[in-house]
């Protein structure tokens, strides 16, 4: 695998011409070898001890074939939330819509290829990608630095406040020549700007994709981010997420994750709260089918005093379904006054489906206030009785008592297209 | 309207109901009391379909038709009705949309047309009156945080908006202040009709002041062992139950 990794490494270099030189080029060279001599975990790696996924990827991707993302003209404007007021960005078949960044015009924001970007913004570019990114931490995050290339490069400006949310589209079409998809963002929000991101993954082709995302925000001083992720693609596709927040001070972010369908998702979500009084919070909800699974893994890091910082995870699991989470919160020595809370619910809708929590707190500081909780279970009868009692039929009331169950997080979300869609989606699954 | 037949149910393999005959018609009030344990809340539990009870033997006859092998949701859409002792909590299920998806699916049941949201704020609010409950109840999630007194006006607003035909009451005045159990009651008094009867489960005398039953049974240890009329509650509350009991383990006196 590797040998044939490194061949199309090689092919990608000489595409690459004058640009595989370089402060970009150095961290793909990094990120190959730190690839090279890891490879996939293992189920021996704790971190992916319960989502064995690089058997599988070994077997199903071409690795002589593997392209970086490239600028190209893709339709792919049928996609859900496609006539949502928002600034639509589509990413198709490994290429991005370039014809959809040239239409924007919003004041105070600047939308653009990652390539382009790294041009028009060099120094912005070469401060800050990869950076965040560890290459040697994970290795889904190497593989994608290697072939990064291609991307989004969103900066908004110091101050602006961007009304519209700004929707990236992940899809494909039937031109797909590939069946393994990275892709890569940049987002630098400057001191005091406002905005709302929602990266939408909701195409389902009858080929199984599997697709690997590396994100890296970086939130300036009192900005304030709300960013989404919207996971509905195909039962049978395979989803690697990786994303890096950084905050600095007086900075909220909130980070939404939504996974309503996939083979396997491994969602990991870093924040790094860097300076005073930053605000994190994290909602995750994951309903899954079949014998889907969906892991999420969160860290946030704690490095210094007087910071906040809330998650709630919730899983409904059916059939064989499974669900894994693991939360880090690391608060450091510095750290004091520190308040962070965490909490994981599931809910099992049968006996086959599982999950496994892992709360994992590391706390060197003293003087902090830091929660955890996490449940795991079947419906309340009950509760259950209680409903049907009332002439309330057996799956509606479940369907009443999961939808209050993922209340509390779909409540969460401000934006109302997505608000309802989710909603009636709960209701449409769980009836 | 209700026939019991020799009614025995278990749970976890032990007996509770041990052959219960009763008979409620229409129009009538009839007060189940017992000690403590004597299977009263088993009794309403069972006629409700609760599913961690054992039907061993016996019928129940329900407006003619035999209802041991209905789901809850299918007993309740045949109008009948179970105030629950201690009313579950359910954070996150708004009471509005609880009662409104509870009333179309007896009405679809029955055949008819659902409620619209503005006929169904017009019963809402007729009901809400009825039984003095405050709107800001029912704006909440459903009994979630609320007293005992107000989970117990809940179910009587429940039962209002649901108009059954035969409403279980099971022990709806413990835990009531004088105040709470009197307009409890005084909902109960003016649901009652000519077309429906109430079944009142009590360990208690002092509701059928309120209430007042037509007939008084005494369930003891799975079995009526004795009917009477109201008359029969003042005794009970004079003397106790414990006569009752001799009277059972000495049956000559």
């Amino acid at each position: 695998m590797i040998d044939l990794l490194k061949e199309s490494f090689r092919k990608f270099e000489n595409h690459l011409n004058g640009s595989g030189k370089g402060h970009w080029h150095q961290l793909r060279k990094e990120a190959l070898s730190a690839f090279s001599s890891h490879g996939f975990p293992k189920s021996k790696d704790e971190e992916y001890r319960y989502t064995p996924i690089g058997r599988k990827l070994e077997k199903a991707i071409d690795f002589s074939n593997i392209k970086p993302i490239a600028e190209h003209r893709a339709q792919g404007e049928k996609q859900l939330f496609h006539d949502a007021d928002a600034i639509h960005v589509f990413i198709n078949n490994n290429a991005i819509h370039i014809g959809s960044l040239n239409e924007l015009d919003v004041n105070g924001i600047d939308i653009l290829s990652l390539n382009t970007a790294s041009k028009k913004f060099k120094g912005e570019v070469e401060s800050h990608f990869g950076k965040y990114a560890n290459v040697r931490k994970d290795s889904f995050t190497a593989l994608n630095t290697a072939f990064s290339y291609e991307g989004i490069f969103v900066k908004v400006s110091k101050g602006a406040v961007i009304e519209k949310p700004i929707i990236l589209h992940y899809g494909s079409d039937d031109s797909a020549t590939t069946n393994f998809f990275q892709t890569r963002n940049l987002i630098l929000v400057d001191p005091g700007a406002h905005v709302t991101i929602i990266e939408s993954y909701t195409a389902d082709y009858s080929d199984v994709q599997y697709s690997n995302h590396v994100s890296e925000l970086v939130v300036g001083e009192n900005a304030h981010v709300n960013y989404y992720k919207f996971q509905n693609q195909g039962g049978e596709d395979f989803h690697i997420d990786n994303s890096f927040i950084s905050q600095h001070r007086d900075s909220v972010v909130k980070a939404y994750t939504f996974t309503l369908e996939g083979k396997i998702v491994r969602n990991n979500l870093n924040i790094s709260l860097e300076e005073e009084n930053c605000e994190a919070h994290m909602f995750g909800l994951y309903v899954v089918q079949n014998d889907g699974h969906v892991d999420n893994h969160t860290a946030v890091d704690h490095k210094v005093a007087n910071c906040y910082s809330n998650e709630i995870y919730k899983g409904i699991l059916d059939d064989n379904s499974k669900g894994v989470f693991n939360g880090k919160i690391y608060v450091r020595p510095d750290a004091q006054k520190t308040n962070a809370f965490q909490s994981n619910k599931n809910i099992l809708l049968t006996d086959t489906a599982s999950a496994n929590t892992k709360p994992q707190l590391e706390i060197w500081a003293d003087d902090v206030s830091c929660s955890h909780g996490c449940t795991t279970g079947q419906l309340d009868e009950e509760q259950l009785f209680y409903l049907r009692s009332r002439g309330i039929s057996q799956s509606s009331a479940k369907a009443m008592l999961l939808h209050a169950f993922v209340n509390d997080v779909v409540d969460k979300i401000e934006i109302d297209f997505l608000h309802d869609f989710i909603n009636d989606e709960m209701y449409n699954r769980l009836d | 309207m209700l026939k019991i037949k020799d009614l025995c149910a278990e749970i976890e393999g032990q007996q509770i109901l041990k052959g219960i005959n009763l008979e409620v018609h229409a129009g009538e009030v009839h007060a189940i009391m017992g000690p403590n344990g004597s299977g009263k809340s088993t009794l309403a539990s069972v006629l409700a379909g609760r599913e961690d009870y054992d039907v061993t033997a016996g019928e129940v006859e329900f407006l003619g038709k035999d209802i041991m092998d209905l789901a809850p949701e299918d007993r309740a859409r045949e109008g009948i009705f179970l105030a629950f002792q201690y009313p579950v909590e359910i954070p996150g299920v708004s009471s509005n949309n609880f009662l409104r998806t509870a009333v179309n699916q007896i009405r679809e049941y029955k055949g008819e047309e659902p409620l619209d949201a503005v006929h169904f704020l017009k019963l809402m609010r007729e009901k809400m009156a009825l039984v003095e409950i405050d709107q800001k109840l029912i704006n909440r999630s459903l009994n979630d945080g609320f007293s005992g007194g107000e989970k117990k006006r809940n179910e009587i607003f429940q039962m209002a908006v649901l108009q059954p035909k035969l409403a279980i009451l099971d022990e709806t005045d413990s835990g009531l202040d004088i105040d709470a159990m009197r307009i409890v009651a005084n909902g109960v008094n003016k649901l009652k009709s000519k077309d429906n009867a109430t079944i009142v489960v009590t360990h208690y005398q002092r509701l059928l002041d309120y209430i007042v039953p037509d007939f008084v049974h005494v369930l003891y240890d799975g079995q009526i062992v004795k009917s009477g009329d109201k008359n029969l509650a003042l005794e009970l509350e004079e003397k106790g139950y414990d006569w009752i009991k001799a009277e059972l383990s000495n049956p000559i006196s």
